[in-house]
C-alpha cells in the first residue's frame, strides 16, 4: 500500500511547527501504524534527516504513551484501540493521512508528535490513591466487596492515562480521566474514606492546571481506548457535589 | 568465605527472614531524613520500593526514562500475582509455592531467598487490596484465583487481563503520594548513564535529561536499581521499545557481578513474527493455557494445507489433531512450565507440523466456549481477544489463535546476596533486573510477586541495615572528581556516538543483531553456535562504533542517539550472554544444551558439576571476564528431574 503522510514537525516546545509531506510506499496491510511511521523514519535517517518523533513504548495498548492524532480523530479510526493497535488495513490504498500531536494547553508539545501530559501526573498527585502506607494493613478476603463493585471499579481502573479525552474534548476537559479514578475508589469500601478530600483535591487540581470544563458532549467516550464510560463523569459529579454540600 | 558471599542468615529455613529482620539494624526517624536514595526505574519494583522508602521517611530520588512512572513495562504484564493465601483451600502453603518456584526454576535458584519470597506474597495482596487494586472476585465478594503453569493448585490472583497494569497503578499512586508530600522526587524522561562509586561505595548517578539533553549528577547514600531485564537485546521481543540493560550493564563495568546472564525466558503463548517491518511481538498471556488448548496438525500434509490456506483448522477431525502437551505431560497437559511449552512448540515446527507460517501453533478455545460459554471465555479473556484480534485480524472465538515462543523475561540480571545487594556495597538491586529468585526458568505469575516483595517488603528492610552505617556520612557535593569523571566518560561516550555517522540506523543494526542473538544464543543453543556468537559479537561490536548513524544532536530530544547507546550495551550483553550459555555444561530451565538431552528430548540437568550461580565479574574492555560460582545448597528440598509427564 502506499500513503501521503501530512506530519506535523516542530523542532522544540518554543519554536513554530508546520506541516510537511512526506511519502511511504510498499506498506504491508498487517503492519501496525507506528511501524509505517518507523519505515518514514529509516527513510528519514537514510538521509540523514531527523526522524519524525513519536511517544510509544509497550506497543501493546497498555501503557498509554502513544497517542496521535490521525485524520481528526485521537489514535485514528478505528473503534478501542491506541494508536500502536492501529493497523494499516483499516487504511485504503493511496489515502493521504494527517497526524498531529495531541491538541490543548494542557499537553505542549514538546517535539514534533510528542506532548507533555505531566499534569496527569500532578493530578494523580493531588489525591488519585487510598493513602495507605506500606504494612499493617488487614487480610485481602477481611473486605469482602461484591462482586459487581468490584467490576465496576474495574471498568473505571482500565483507564491508561493516554490523554485521549483531552484530546478529543472541544474544551480540553479532563473530567473523564478525573472521572476514571474518582469512580474507581469511591466503589471500593477501601475508598470511601477519603471520597470526599480526593474528589475536591483532584478536581481543583484540574481547574488549576488549565483543563476545560465538561459540557456533555461525549467525545472522551467516544475516543477513549478503553471504552471508559462517562456515566462515570456523572458518578464524579455525584460524588463531588456530595463532597461540596454535606 | 565464599566469593560473591550471599549473606544468608543462620537457622531453619522458615526462620531465617524473621530472624533477619529480628535482628537487623535500623536508622531512627531523624537520621532517615539525612540519608539519600536513588531508585532508577519505576516499575512494579522501583515504584514499590520508592513509595515504600519515602513513607519510612527517607530522601528518595526516583528516575524513569519514560513520560510517566505510571508507563513503565509492568503495565503490560497481562495474566496475575501468585501467592500462598489457600484460599481455595486446594492444598496450598507458603513451602508449596516455595518448593513450585524452585522447580519451576530447575533448581538453579537460591532456597533461601525463594523462601522469603513466598513468605512475603501474601502481604502483597493485603497491601494490594488496601490500594484499592481492584482484583477479581467471586459472587461472595471475595477474591477469585485462576491457574498458571507448573503449580497443581490455584494461587494466582487476577485483575482481568491486566494484572500488571493495576498492580502498577497501585505502587503509582502510592509513588504519587509521596511525590506530593515531597518525601520523593521524580524526575521523568531521565535516562541513567552512569554509576558514580566513591570509596568503593555507590554513592550517585549521571542521567541524560532526554528532553534537553542535559547531562546531570545526582548523589544518594545507596543507589538502588529497578530497571527490568535486557530481553529487547533480541530485538523482537513482548518488551517495551524502550526496554534496555544499559544500568544494569554500567553497573556491571563498574564491579557489580552479573549472574546467570543466559537465562532468558522465551514464553510460549505470543503472536507469531508475521514480517519484517514488525517492530515487537505480543504476549498472550499464559492464563489463556487454562482453557485453551494447544495443538497442531498429526499430519504432514494437513500442516501444508493448512499453510497454504487450503485446509481451515476447523476442517480437522479429533483424530487429526496432535494436542502435543497432554500427549507429552498427561500430568500437567497445557500448564507445562514456559520453558517446557516453548521448546515443545519449537520442536513441532521444526519437525515441520507448524501452521501460518510454519513457525506457529493453534491454541484453541472452542472446547472451552462449548463447556463454559461464550460468555464465560469473554469475562475471562476478552481484552486478550480483541487484542489478538485487532493484530492478526482474526476472531479468537470463530477461529484457533496462533501462537509462537518469544522472549519475555530475564531471570539473569546483576548478582544480590541476601540483602539484595550487588557486589558493589550500596548498589541495590530488585525486580526483574537482579537474578535472585527465578532460578532458569520463571513461572508464571511469578514476576509480579518478585517484584513488589523486593519493593514493598524486603528492599525496605535490608537497605536500612545498610544505611544504619551511613547515618554519619554527609551529602556529597556532586562537584567531587569522581562525579566529574563519571560525567565526562558518559559525555564522551555521547559524543564518540554522534560523531560515527556512519551508514547503518540503530534499528538496521538492531534487528541484524537480535536475529543472530535469537539463532545462536536463542531456544536452543549448542557449543558451536555459542562459540560463533562470541566471534561474531565482537566484530559487530566493532562494525557497530564504525558505522552507526545518528541525525541530530545531543541537545535536543533524539530517540536515535538514546537507542544507540542501548544497542552498544546489548551487543556486549549479548557476547555475555553467549560466554555464560557456553560455560554451563547441561541443559536446565529455559537453557537448552543441544549437547544436553535425554533420549526422548528433555532438558539434561547436571547436579554434579553445574549447580551453582555463574557470576560474571569485569575485567576490562580487552579481557575476558572472570567467573565465579556461587554453589546453591538445597537442604531442605530433595533434588530431582523435573517432571511434569506423571
Amino acid at each position: 500500500m502506499n500513503f501521503t503522510l501530512k506530519i506535523w514537525r516542530q523542532e522544540s516546545a518554543k519554536s513554530k511547527g508546520k506541516f510537511v509531506v512526506y511519502n511511504v510506499s510498499n506498506i504491508s496491510p498487517d503492519c501496525s501504524f507506528l511501524e509505517m511511521l518507523d519505515i518514514l523514519n529509516q527513510q528519514l535517517i537514510d538521509k540523514f534527516e531527523k526522524p519524525v518523533c513519536f511517544d510509544h513504548d509497550c506497543r501493546e495498548g497498555i501503557c498509554g504513551a502513544c497517542g496521535l492524532y490521525i485524520n481528526g480523530r485521537p489514535h485514528g479510526p478505528d473503534e478501542d484501540i491506541t494508536t500502536c493497535q492501529l493497523h494499516m488495513r483499516r487504511f485504503k490504498d493511496g489515502d493521504t493521512i494527517v497526524i498531529e500531536p495531541w491538541r490543548g494547553r494542557p499537553f505542549p508539545v514538546i517535539k514534533d508528535l510528542v506532548v507533555d501530559r505531566n499534569a496527569f501526573d500532578k493530578i494523580i498527585a493531588a489525591g488519585g490513591y487510598i493513602s495507605v502506607s506500606t504494612g499493617g494493613v488487614p487480610d485481602a478476603n477481611a473486605i469482602p466487596i461484591p462482586r459487581e463493585d468490584a467490576d465496576l471499579a474495574m471498568d473505571a481502573a482500565a483507564c491508561i492515562g493516554c490523554g485521549a479525552c483531552v484530546a478529543a474534548c472541544k474544551n480540553t476537559s479532563a473530567m473523564l480521566f478525573v472521572a476514571a479514578k474518582v469512580s474507581q475508589l469511591a466503589r471500593l469500601p477501601q475508598g470511601r474514606i477519603e471520597a470526599k478530600e480526593r474528589v475536591i483535591k483532584m478536581v481543583a487540581k484540574m481547574d488549576e492546571l488549565g483543563f476545560g470544563s465538561c459540557t456533555n458532549t461525549g467525545a472522551c467516550e467516544a475516543e477513549c481506548p478503553k471504552n471508559i464510560s462517562i456515566s462515570h463523569i456523572a458518578k464524579l459529579n455525584r460524588e463531588y457535589i456530595k463532597a461540596k454540600i454535606f | 568465605m565464599i566469593k560473591p558471599d550471599p549473606r544468608i542468615p543462620e537457622g531453619p529455613l522458615a526462620e531465617k527472614w524473621t530472624r533477619f529482620k529480628a535482628t537487623q539494624k535500623l536508622v531512627s526517624p531523624s537520621n532517615k531524613r539525612k540519608l539519600d536514595i536513588i531508585v532508577v526505574g519505576t516499575g512494579l519494583a522501583g515504584a514499590s520500593a520508592a513509595a515504600s522508602l519515602g513513607e519510612l521517611g527517607f530522601n528518595v530520588k526516583v528516575f524513569c526514562y519514560q513520560d510517566s512512572p505510571r508507563r513503565a513495562h509492568s503495565i503490560a504484564a497481562q495474566g496475575g500475582i501468585n501467592a500462598a493465601k489457600n484460599y481455595r483451600n486446594d492444598g496450598d502453603s507458603i513451602y508449596r509455592l516455595f518448593y513450585d518456584t524452585i522447580k519451576g526454576g530447575d533448581f538453579r535458584a537460591r532456597e533461601a531467598n525463594v523462601y522469603r519470597l513466598a513468605e512475603v506474597s501474601n502481604n502483597i495482596i493485603d497491601q494490594c487490596v488496601a490500594q484499592g487494586v481492584p482484583f477479581a472476585r467471586e459472587y461472595s465478594g471475595l477474591l477469585d484465583n485462576r491457574s498458571f503453569g507448573g503449580a497443581q493448585v490455584s494461587r494466582t490472583f487476577y485483575a482481568r487481563g491486566q494484572t500488571g497494569q493495576q498492580l502498577l497503578l497501585g505502587a503509582y499512586g502510592a509513588l504519587m503520594r509521596q511525590v506530593n508530600e515531597g518525601n520523593v522526587t521524580l524526575y521523568t524522561r531521565t535516562e541513567m548513564l552512569n554509576l558514580v562509586i566513591i570509596e568503593g561505595k555507590a554513592r550517585g548517578i549521571i542521567t541524560r535529561n532526554l528532553i534537553t539533553g542535559k547531562i546531570e549528577r545526582h548523589f544518594g547514600h545507596a543507589v538502588v536499581l529497578a530497571t527490568g531485564g535486557y530481553g529487547r537485546a533480541f530485538f523482537l521481543s513482548t518488551m517495551a521499545m524502550g526496554a534496555n540493560g544499559s544500568a544494569v550493564w554500567t553497573a556491571y563495568k563498574k564491579g557489580a557481578f552479573f549472574a546467570n546472564p543466559s537465562f532468558v525466558q522465551i514464553h510460549p503463548t505470543c503472536i507469531p513474527v508475521h514480517g519484517d517491518f514488525q517492530s515487537k511481538l505480543t504476549l498472550m498471556s499464559e492464563s489463556l493455557r487454562n482453557d485453551g488448548r494447544i495443538w497442531v496438525p498429526r499430519k504432514k500434509e494437513d500442516a501444508e494445507a493448512l499453510r497454504n490456506g487450503t485446509k481451515k483448522p476447523s476442517d480437522l477431525t479429533e483424530e487429526d489433531r496432535d494436542y502435543y502437551l497432554e500427549r507429552r505431560y498427561p500430568a500437567f497437559g497445557n500448564l507445562v512450565p514456559r520453558d517446557v511449552a516453548s521448546r515443545a512448540a519449537k520442536e513441532r515446527c521444526d519437525a515441520g507440523y507448524g501452521v501460518g507460517s510454519g513457525l506457529a501453533v493453534y491454541l484453541d478455545f472452542s472446547d472451552a466456549i462449548k463447556r463454559l460459554g461464550k460468555k464465560i471465555i469473554e469475562e475471562r479473556y476478552g481484552n486478550l481477544f480483541q487484542m489478538y484480534e485487532k493484530i492478526v485480524d482474526q476472531n479468537p472465538y470463530e477461529t484457533p489463535m496462533m501462537i509462537y515462543p518469544a522472549i519475555h523475561y530475564c531471570m539473569g540480571g546483576l548478582w544480590v546476596d541476601y540483602h539484595l545487594m550487588t557486589t558493589i556495597p550500596g548498589l541495590f538491586s530488585i525486580g526483574e533486573c537482579n537474578f535472585s529468585d527465578h532460578g532458569a526458568n520463571r513461572l508464571g505469575a511469578s514476576a509480579l510477586m518478585q517484584g513488589l516483595a523486593d519493593g514493598y517488603f524486603i528492599l525496605p528492610y535490608t537497605i536500612q541495615h545498610y544505611l544504619a552505617d551511613e547515618i554519619l556520612t554527609p551529602r556529597m557535593p556532586v562537584t567531587l572528581p569522581e562525579f566529574e569523571n563519571a560525567e565526562s566518560e558518559s559525555k564522551e561516550r555521547i559524543h564518540k556516538l554522534l560523531n560515527i555517522k556512519g551508514k547503518q540506523s540503530v534499528d538496521q543494526f538492531h534487528r541484524k543483531f537480535g536475529l543472530m542473538l535469537w539463532e545462536l544464543v536463542g531456544m536452543s543453543r549448542s557449543q558451536n553456535t555459542l562459540k560463533k556468537a562470541i566471534n561474531e559479537f565482537a566484530k559487530l561490536r566493532e562494525e557497530f562504533w564504525h558505522d552507526i548513524k545518528i541525525p541530530g544532536s545531543n541537545d535536543e530530544l533524539n530517540p536515535e542517539l538514546e537507542k544507540a547507546g542501548r544497542v552498544a550495551d546489548f551487543i556486549e550483553i549479548g557476547e555475555l550472554m553467549a560466554r555464560d550459555a557456553l560455560q554451563r555444561h547441561e541443559s536446565c530451565g529455559c537453557h537448552f544444551r543441544e549437547e544436553y538431552q535425554t533420549d526422548d528430548g528433555e532438558a539434561k540437568r547436571n547436579d554434579e558439576d553445574c549447580m551453582y550461580v555463574a557470576a560474571w565479574e569485569y575485567k576490562g574492555h580487552e579481557n575476558e571476564p572472570l567467573l565465579h560460582k556461587e554453589p546453591l545448597i538445597y537442604e531442605n528440598i530433595k533434588l530431582q528431574t523435573r517432571n511434569y509427564k506423571i
